[in-house]
């Protein structure tokens, strides 16, 4: 293929001009930064403080990705029909599910969760009556409801964008062939769609893990609460920084996870010509 | 304390110190302002409170202008050490746990802890076996959080950012009691917010927990000004000032013995 790497232009040469100087002064400051704060956390690690908040500060992590997982997986779900609704061509149909993404993605989720977490509180007397005070009375299913319906209007509006995108021809193609609606759905318009939906879902994981700190202002020991809880205790401020190394490492587990699958997903389009 | 911390906060002081002597006359009195009767703000914004006359009866005497800042209970203390304001005048308890971040001035009253349960509550009294299991709600990063811990470790401890949020829980029926200042739930409970609910009993006080009543704090290592609040606390319990402000919003006396 060696014909083929011939037509590339030559690469440019690259002068050491301000932006660049710039660029590794900068890069220089976030790594010295970055080794200091090393040194800082290895020299104030103490087996006391990990032994004290340590536990707990992992069983709120867990708690997290428990909290994340559960929200995600039932958004999916319910962003479906969402998404459904927002391709569908009624009129009446399309309105309200672009009205219930709009509300969704339009307000803050700490908005959200105190509506639905102390607004429930005050209508107490109506959710027994139907039976739901049960569900709404418990913090956890409260913020697992909202974080789900949040989420859900992220997902139908990225799978919605996504399959807009698979052309029209493919889908008339599939109807030519004579293939039923659900075989064009799940061979033809799925496969193309999630490639180009892979990596806004991937940003939408990562907002939820970060939003779900949320939780710990309704009374959820997630890994944002106990790290409240441990700073209340100690005033110690790595605390903060120990919080913020644990969301890193879980944003970087699904940062390759999603390197992974887009490899995968995307192997046919990977040209040999390396 | 650690070397880095210490040097944070020696840095920190020797900033407010040569800050403070250019504008003398002007102190920032750091408070929460979500703490009826102590600190809250009213329906026009206006701070008021125990805590706020108090303060105000203070700097009067020192003859200071004082300008309050409302701070979030959470990260009242990290304020302070950032140099946001001065002094916390906030019903804070004096606490082994925070003197190793700031210093206290004498007390300025100590009142106990209580219990607050629904009207309708089928307990009743606060003891570990009897609170086992039960919700109990609290605002964190308080004496009172620290107490339900160590004497109802078997109870469901929940914690709140304010008051307020624990107050509207126990209303609704998803906390069984909150532990808080046996004033704050009084003052709480005969008001038409809290008639859903009542004392459950006041708790021994205990002195390793609560400390030796609320304090003012302020950064370490500011001697000078923890003296002139020292005696402007004298000076106010001396002159009657402070049993003026008592009687304005208790009919029993705060300070304790």
């Amino acid at each position: 293929m060696s014909a083929k790497s011939d037509l590339r232009p030559p690469p440019r040469a690259r002068r050491w001009d301000a932006p660049r100087v710039a660029g590794h002064v900068l890069m220089g400051v976030w790594i010295a930064a970055g080794v200091l704060l090393a040194i800082y956390l290895v020299g104030a690690f103490s087996t006391d403080f990990a032994q004290r908040y340590g536990f707990r500060m992992l069983s709120g992590f867990w708690t997290t990705i428990e909290l994340v997982t559960l929200s995600l997986l039932i958004g999916a779900a319910i962003s479906l029909p969402v998404a459904a609704g927002r391709l569908s061509p009624n009129p009446v149909i399309g309105a309200l599910a672009y009205g219930y993404v709009y509300f969704f993605r339009g307000t803050p989720l700490l908005a959200q969760t105190f509506l639905v977490y102390y607004g429930a509180g005050s209508f107490r007397a109506e959710l027994d009556a139907v039976g739901l005070w049960t569900f709404f009375r418990d913090a956890w299913f409260c913020a697992v409801f909202t974080f789900s319906l949040n989420t859900s209007a992220y997902q139908a509006e990225i799978l919605a964008g996504a399959i807009r995108t698979v052309p029209r021809s493919q889908i008339e193609a599939g109807q030519a062939l004579g293939l039923s609606r659900y075989v064009i759905a799940t061979r033809i318009v799925l496969p193309q769609a999630l490639v180009v939906a892979l990596r806004p879902y991937g940003n939408e994981v990562v907002l939820m893990i970060k939003g779900s700190a949320i939780a710990s202002i309704i009374t959820i020991y997630d890994l944002m609460g106990e790290t409240r809880r441990a700073f209340s205790r100690s005033f110690d401020f790595q605390t903060y920084i120990w919080a913020a190394i644990l969301y890193l490492v879980l944003v970087e587990t699904l940062r390759r996870l999603w390197d992974v699958m887009e490899r995968r997903l995307t192997r046919h389009l990977v040209r040999d010509d390396t | 304390m650690r070397p880095t911390l210490r040097l944070a906060v020696a840095a920190a002081a020797l900033m407010a110190a040569t800050g403070f002597s250019q504008a003398q006359e002007k102190l920032r009195i750091g408070t929460e302002g979500a703490y009826p009767p102590f600190n809250y703000t009213d329906a026009s914004g206006q701070l008021m409170g125990f805590d706020i006359d108090i303060a105000n009866a203070l700097c009067e005497e020192m003859q200071v202008e004082c300008e309050f800042v409302t701070q979030d209970w959470d990260g009242i203390i990290p304020a302070l050490q950032a140099n946001r304001f001065d002094a916390i005048i906030a019903s804070m308890s004096i606490t082994e746990e925070r003197r190793q971040q700031v210093d206290f001035t004498n007390k300025y009253y100590n009142t106990p802890p209580a219990i607050a349960v629904p009207e309708d509550s089928d307990l009743t009294e606060a003891t570990p076996e009897s609170l086992s299991g039960k919700a109990l709600g609290a605002q964190s990063s308080t004496t009172h959080s620290n107490y339900a811990e160590a004497k109802f470790p078997d109870a469901d401890l929940r914690l709140y950012p304010t008051a307020e949020e624990y107050k509207l829980d126990l209303s609704s029926g998803r906390l069984d009691g909150v532990i808080d200042d046996v004033v704050v739930l009084s003052e709480w409970v005969d008001s038409e917010d809290g008639a859903c609910c009542k004392i459950l009993t006041p708790l021994p006080l205990d002195p390793e927990i609560n400390g030796e009543g609320a304090g003012i704090a302020i950064r370490k290592g500011e001697d000078e000004l923890r003296e002139r609040f020292n005696d402007a606390i004298a000076a106010i319990r001396e002159n009657g000032t402070y049993q003026e402000i008592n009687e304005k919003y208790f009919d029993f006396d705060v300070y304790g013995d």
